[in-house]
């Protein structure tokens, strides 16, 4: 960058041409030096870390382009959960890759830790503070839960599993106060994106929900979103005014599955 | 007959994402043209294709990424290894040789995690990148 500025007072300066010319070697030499992404390392990973500070600042910005294109908090945090989306599929590659013994997880309990350990100290330098299983073919205890998370709106035949996995102070809605007119919104959705990547890589979610019609041409985008299955929800406790609970709920089929693989 | 090696890559929902024809080994001899194996290249999608419904069964009794030989039609083998992710390498040969085959998935995982990690390109989307398609050929010639 140090090319960019003339100094047109300055006697010692060569002429105007001299100069472009050296900045345009100078710009030639520093585009050849770029790599291609495919000659990067992978394994970098020592002082590679963001800073906090910048990452706020990025996110505040997605989340002003989001809610610029949405009506209402559902839609808001549908959103932010794409976004967490597309980081997490990644993360879940190159996580699983970086391991030495790179394995995949084929079952829910290996998944979930996989999500509480490997994957938050990644992003957030530290493990989650709590991985809670909370229920499986118990409906009086669906309706309980039903009752602490006051926004779960789900039809509830159709589940047989929630999980947890909790932050005291999650990180990136460190700095976001959120206004009283958005009191429902959790910026962990994000988050909770980031999370249903990670199972839905590793066949977690059922195929049928994820593609629900006939398969779809190429060029065309995405389907239309579905209901996130992975949400996120501020659950105070004493001390932890920002304690945000991830719940991730499984579907029967999966749990079939799992019944199946049991050796 | 001289082996050929045909690669594709699947993505997590079914999705085409890159497939190449790898031509003949550098280690067998040199085949001469228009002999048998022309004939048969069409067939080389709907094996992989049928191969598919295997893979899907071997890997879950599994937790490797490489599931070695998962199909066999006529004289063909097809390869499989699953990413983390789900997208399945499949790779059409007609000689055993586990080791490199090994060796040329994980070079070739690789790859396919740096163009992944490219926030411009989608996941399941087709990789058209030419540097991506260069270095797997090279790939390839080095240990097929």
């Amino acid at each position: 960058m140090d090319f960019g500025h003339v100094q047109i007072n300055d006697p010692n300066a060569p002429a105007p041409n001299q100069r472009l010319s050296a900045a345009s070697s100078a710009a030639d030499s520093r585009y050849t030096r770029g790599k291609s992404t495919l000659e990067r390392s992978l394994n970098k990973t020592k002082g590679a870390e963001v800073s906090l500070s910048a990452f706020a600042f990025m996110f505040s910005e997605m989340l002003q382009y989001a809610q610029k294109r949405v009506q209402g908090i559902q839609d808001l945090e549908r959103k932010l959960n794409e976004f967490g989306y597309r980081v997490g599929i990644r993360m879940l590659e190159l996580l699983v890759w970086r391991d030495k013994n790179s394995k995949r997880e084929t079952r829910v309990l290996s998944v979930l830790y996989f999500v509480h350990t490997v994957v938050w100290k990644n992003l957030f330098g530290k493990p989650a503070d709590s991985l809670e299983k909370s229920t499986e073919n118990d409906d009086e205890c669906e309706w309980l839960w039903c009752g602490a998370i006051s926004k779960v709106t789900w039809k509830w035949g159709h589940m047989v599993r929630f999980d947890m996995i909790s932050d005291n102070d999650p990180l990136v809605s460190r700095y976001i106060s959120v206004p009283k007119e958005l009191s429902q919104l959790n910026c962990n959705a994000f988050v909770a994106g980031i999370v249903e990547a990670v199972l839905d890589g590793c066949q977690f979610y059922n195929q049928q929900i994820l593609t629900p019609f006939t398969p779809f041409p190429l060029s065309t985008p995405l389907p239309s979103p579905q209901p996130a299955r992975v949400t996120a929800h501020t659950v105070p406790i004493d001390g932890f005014p920002f304690r945000t609970t991830i719940l991730i709920k499984l579907d029967r089929e999966i749990l079939q599955r799992e019944e199946l693989l049991k050796p | 007959m001289g082996s050929s090696f045909y690669l594709v890559i699947v993505g997590s929902r079914d999705d085409p994402v890159y497939e190449a024809d790898l031509g003949p080994s550098s280690k067998a001899p040199p085949v001469p043209e228009g002999t048998k194996k022309e004939e048969s290249k069409h067939l080389n999608q709907f094996i992989i294709h049928s191969a598919l419904d295997i893979v899907e069964e071997v890997q879950w009794n599994t937790t490797a990424t490489y599931l070695k030989v998962v199909d066999k039609f006529n004289e063909f083998l097809i390869s499989a290894f699953v990413s983390a992710g789900n997208t399945k390498f499949m790779l059409l040969h007609d000689t055993k040789s586990e080791d490199s085959i090994k060796t040329f998935f994980h070079e070739v995982h690789e790859l396919y995690l740096k163009v992944l990690m490219n926030p411009f390109y989608e996941v399941n989307h087709p990789i058209t990148n030419t540097h991506f398609d260069s270095k797997v050929r090279l790939i390839a010639k080095r240990l097929l």
